[in-house]
């Protein structure tokens, strides 16, 4: 990992088995296992049911109803029915006979009337609660307050009173539930419609251009945390994917304090920075202390800090930055950015500068 | 039976040729004919659609394939919809309902003949335009492409920014055009019960597919004309330089959101209700006992209707709307489950003491049964919003609705099929064949769509082209797709069924059920004018109380 900062943060605590495999990559090799672990749960790392969050555990709390409700309605329904087909059916000794015609009976009516309308109350005003704690919940003063913009495929995080742009990869500090320091989302978007889904922080709320949303998170425990874009947003809608990652205070503070400084430029500038200026990467991408000041594009000022590149589509090495900046749709077709025809000097030069943007 | 044995000339004229026939289905304005063009036109989409299916299915088989790429797998979703909606569900029911209502209320066709034709010409056209966007998508470059958008086509990726060539005007044109086919058929359907039942034949005594056509054609006319709408709005938007959602100008996406589902919502009413109605006529029949409650059928038909008009935001609790209304739409679509609830327990009602015949309509209107249960609860989760904000545009989502149209509504137009089939074509259709296709059809179901709600709970999205691995969602999504293939097995035997059974099958006789309503009083395939004279009826099952003059329904009704 050359130098990079050690992601200690993103470790489950006490995951032996991740410290075992860290313990195995040699420092400075460039392999899969630079993919920070995402923190693990039942089944899945996007497990809906595996809660870390007040908005996920009270949709958990009300889902575990409404199942519950549901299952009761099912197992009764569905024996009537089975016990109906099977003590029903024809018999081969019957006598050709039609049997009693009933037409229909308003007590029995009435009853699979009433008994639905009650039940369906009482799932009513168990959602409704619901609602309103997560839509209408307070906003605390010392809650962190990110800006989070959809583009065509990846995103963008601002906090606009810490001063830090960054894209794909979000950081956000855990909350004791004792004193909670929620974040606060604002979803905004640059194009199309997208979705901001990380199921074991919270449901799905949608990126709509002229309409902001919101939402907020509170996660319990650090950690790594997936998820994707939920609302189809174009061809590479499916590699939109998310990263949220969960720290200590100080962890978070540190890399806030990173994060805001400009990227240390060597002196003399060097060939792959002359390229990277000279070319459209600039129209694009944003270095801060630099003259790349692009928008539509990932902001590169601290690409080195990033576990990922391509909206996490593929781990951050120097193998997949040169495959990137050579070909994107070799990782992602459909994506945005072009081809950028580098010849083989160019790339390496053009690679060798990212890799010093930490 | 008796209403058979009019006496009737052979006609002697020579045998036609090719053409003459072609001329004869192209030009009819019969209501049978025109019902069966649409029911073989939607059997033709539907392989369509189905190869579609297939294409995504293999597609995800694993993490990473590279089947297909992402283009064409976007295209094949939006088609998918697309297509099984608009010229598959659509088609069939409404072909369905133009061959049945005037031989079940005792009309020698429907009330406007031509529009009739019209209206199903106007819906070919709309598919085939469909379709040729694979050649002409792109306009004037050369190779085509189709339309991926997304069958409910959200701005602002429909605008001239996001969505270039012409891809998505052949989307827009087509379902405009099958649009005004499908508000052509709809008032033809409500005239038609309004205005040509015969003697004696009062609402209260119309069979239920007749009420619940009524219904369903009222929800298109009040449900089709917004979507029709929003496409002009589209359309403006992109040629004439509109602002209605292209946000880039101060529209609002959220705006085609609200169009589309309130045409989108009802529009699942649409094709479900028909699918109640052949149930209503099937179970009966095969439990030997008349319909359990059919006032309250009624009802609750009318009730979900109207409901069903006021419940289409719950397609957009993701979308930011405030907290009351949530909390609104939350109510409105948990208080549908009732009415649903009230005709599942009708059908359980007229099942309970029967005699359950299990031919293959009915066999497949008891997995509709269960299905359709399993599609409602599953429905009524989602309807609490929260739990919709994790479900929603998940593979739970996909999974839920499939259950709907697939376990609840195909499987009702499969018991369909095996019903009337002897009535349309004459003959019996092979029962060993039903059979065989009513099992290898729902075991494939089931591996497809009980699976399938697995990766939505461990948060798989719809509409991705490929996914990560380590997410748990491998080996779902391999049994999701090996289920793909039994349906398709299924559907290949019904398909050889029918037509093996059209050339080959034993002669039915008018009534090879012993069914109680009017269709089964001509022969069977009927006459041009159906019925030699017009039938006078007293009760709701007429053909009941010829066979039991001792008896007879009216003196219960």
């Amino acid at each position: 990992m050359s130098g990079r900062r050690k992601i200690n943060f993103v470790d489950v605590v006490g995951s032996l088995r991740t410290h075992a495999l860290k313990a195995l990559v040699p420092l400075g090799g460039a392999t899969a296992a630079a993919f920070a672990e995402p923190a693990r749960s039942p089944l899945s790392p996007t497990n809906i049911f595996a809660p870390v969050s007040t908005p996920a555990q009270s949709i958990f709390d009300l889902s575990r109803l409404v199942l519950m409700v549901t299952a009761a309605i099912f197992v009764v329904v569905f024996s009537l029915l089975a016990y109906a087909i099977v003590k029903f059916r024809k018999r081969r000794a019957s006598d050709g006979r039609e049997p009693a015609q009933v037409y229909g009976s308003t007590q029995v009516e009435l009853a699979w009337t009433v008994i639905p309308i009650l039940i369906v109350v009482v799932l009513f005003l168990a959602a409704a609660r619901v609602i309103a704690s997560i839509q209408n919940a307070a906003h605390p003063s010392n809650a962190i307050e990110v800006t989070v913009i959809g583009h065509q495929f990846w995103w963008e995080y601002r906090y606009p009173s810490l001063k830090v742009v960054t894209a794909n990869e979000l950081h956000i500090p855990v909350s004791d539930p004792a004193h909670p320091t929620p974040t606060f989302l604002t979803l905004l978007s640059a194009d199309t419609d997208h979705s901001f889904w990380v199921p074991r922080l919270g449901g799905k709320t949608d990126l709509i251009p002229n309409h902001p949303n919101s939402m907020w998170v509170d996660p319990r425990e650090t950690g790594l945390y997936l998820g994707q874009c939920a609302q189809y947003c174009g061809t590479q809608h499916a590699k939109m994917l998310l990263r949220v990652y969960v720290q200590t205070r100080d962890e978070f503070d540190r890399w806030i304090q990173d994060q805001s400084r400009p990227s240390q430029i060597r002196d003399p500038v060097s060939e792959g920075q002359k390229i990277f200026e000279r070319t459209a990467c600039i129209s694009c991408h944003a270095v801060a202390g630099t003259v790349a000041n692009g928008r539509f594009g990932p902001d590169l000022t601290h690409l080195m800090s990033r576990d990922t590149i391509a909206s996490g589509a593929a781990p951050n090495t120097s193998e997949n930055l040169r495959r990137w900046i050579q070909d994107p749709s070799v990782i992602k077709p459909g994506c945005k950015m072009p081809a950028m025809g580098l010849s083989d000097p160019d790339l390496d030069a053009v690679t060798s500068y990212l890799e010093t943007l930490r | 039976m008796s209403t058979e044995s009019i006496a009737m000339p052979k006609p002697e004229a020579a045998p036609r040729t090719f053409v003459e026939k072609l001329h004869e289905w192209v030009t009819t304005v019969d209501h049978k004919q025109l019902g069966i063009l649409y029911v073989l036109y939607a059997l033709l989409f539907l392989v369509f659609g189905g190869v579609e299916a297939t294409i995504m299915r293999i597609q995800l088989i694993r993490p990473h394939n590279d089947f297909v790429s992402p283009q064409v797998f976007n295209r094949m979703f939006t088609m998918h919809g697309t297509t099984m909606i608009f010229f598959v569900a659509m088609p069939i029911l409404f072909g369905f309902a133009n061959y049945l209502i005037p031989l079940m209320i005792g009309a020698r066709d429907m009330a406007f003949p031509r529009l009739n034709a019209f209206s199903f010409w106007m819906t070919a056209f709309g598919g085939l335009l469909l379709y040729f966007s694979f050649l002409g998508g792109d306009g004037l470059y050369g190779a085509g492409n189709a339309p991926d958008v997304g069958w409910f086509a959200y701005a602002p990726l429909t605008s001239q920014t996001f969505s270039r060539g012409h891809s998505t005007d052949f989307w827009i044109l087509s379902l405009l055009v099958s649009g005004f086919g499908s508000v052509g058929t709809a008032i033809n359907i409500i005239a038609t019960i309004l205005c040509m039942r015969c003697r004696g034949m009062t609402l209260g005594k119309m069979p239920l597919l007749a009420w619940l056509n009524l219904t369903m054609a009222g929800l298109v006319v009040l449900a089709v004309s917004p979507l029709t709408a929003a496409q002009l709005m589209l359309l403006v938007d992109r040629y004439l330089g509109g602002h209605f959602f292209d946000t880039q100008a101060g529209g609002s996406a959220v705006m085609w959101m609200h169009f589309f589902w309130v045409f989108g919502h009802p529009e699942v009413y649409v094709l479900v209700i028909p699918a109640f109605a052949f149930a209503s006529e099937i179970i009966p029949v095969f439990s030997r006992k008349a319909i359990f409650g059919y006032p309250v059928m009624v009802a609750a038909t009318i009730c979900i209707g109207f409901i069903g008009m006021s419940v289409w935001a719950h397609h957009m609790f993701t979308v930011g709307m405030s907290s009351a209304a949530n909390t609104f739409f939350v109510l409105s679509t948990m208080a549908i489950a009732v009415p649903t609830g009230i005709k599942i327990f009708n059908w359980l009602a007229t099942m309970w003491g029967g005699q359950i015949h299990f031919k293959s309509p009915m066999l497949f209107c008891v997995g509709f049964l269960f299905q359709f249960l399993i599609a409602g609860l599953t429905g009524v989760m989602m309807s609490a919003a929260p739990f919709d904000w994790q479900l929603g545009n998940s593979y739970f989502v996909i999974a839920h609705f499939h259950y709907v149209i697939v376990g609840g509504i195909l499987f009702a137009l499969f018991g369909a099929f095996y019903y009337w089939f002897p009535k349309m074509s004459g003959r019996m259709y092979n029962e060993t064949l039903g059979r065989l296709h009513f099992w290898l059809f729902i075991i494939g179901f089931h591996l497809t769509f009980d699976f399938m709600h697995i990766p939505g709970i461990l948060g798989m999205p719809r509409r991705i082209y490929t996914y990560e691995p380590g997410r748990g969602w491998d080996i779902w999504n391999l049994i999701v797709t090996v289920g793909v293939f039994f349906q398709a097995a299924g559907v290949l035997v019904f398909i050889g069924n029918l037509l093996w059974s059209y050339f080959r099958g034993e002669l039915a006789g008018s009534d090879p059920w012993d069914a109680w309503t009017l269709e089964w009083s001509t022969t069977s395939p009927p006459p041009t004018y159906n019925f030699a004279a017009i039938p006078e009826v007293k009760s709701r099952r007429p053909l009941w109380d010829i066979k039991h003059p001792e008896d007879p329904d009216w003196q219960y009704e």
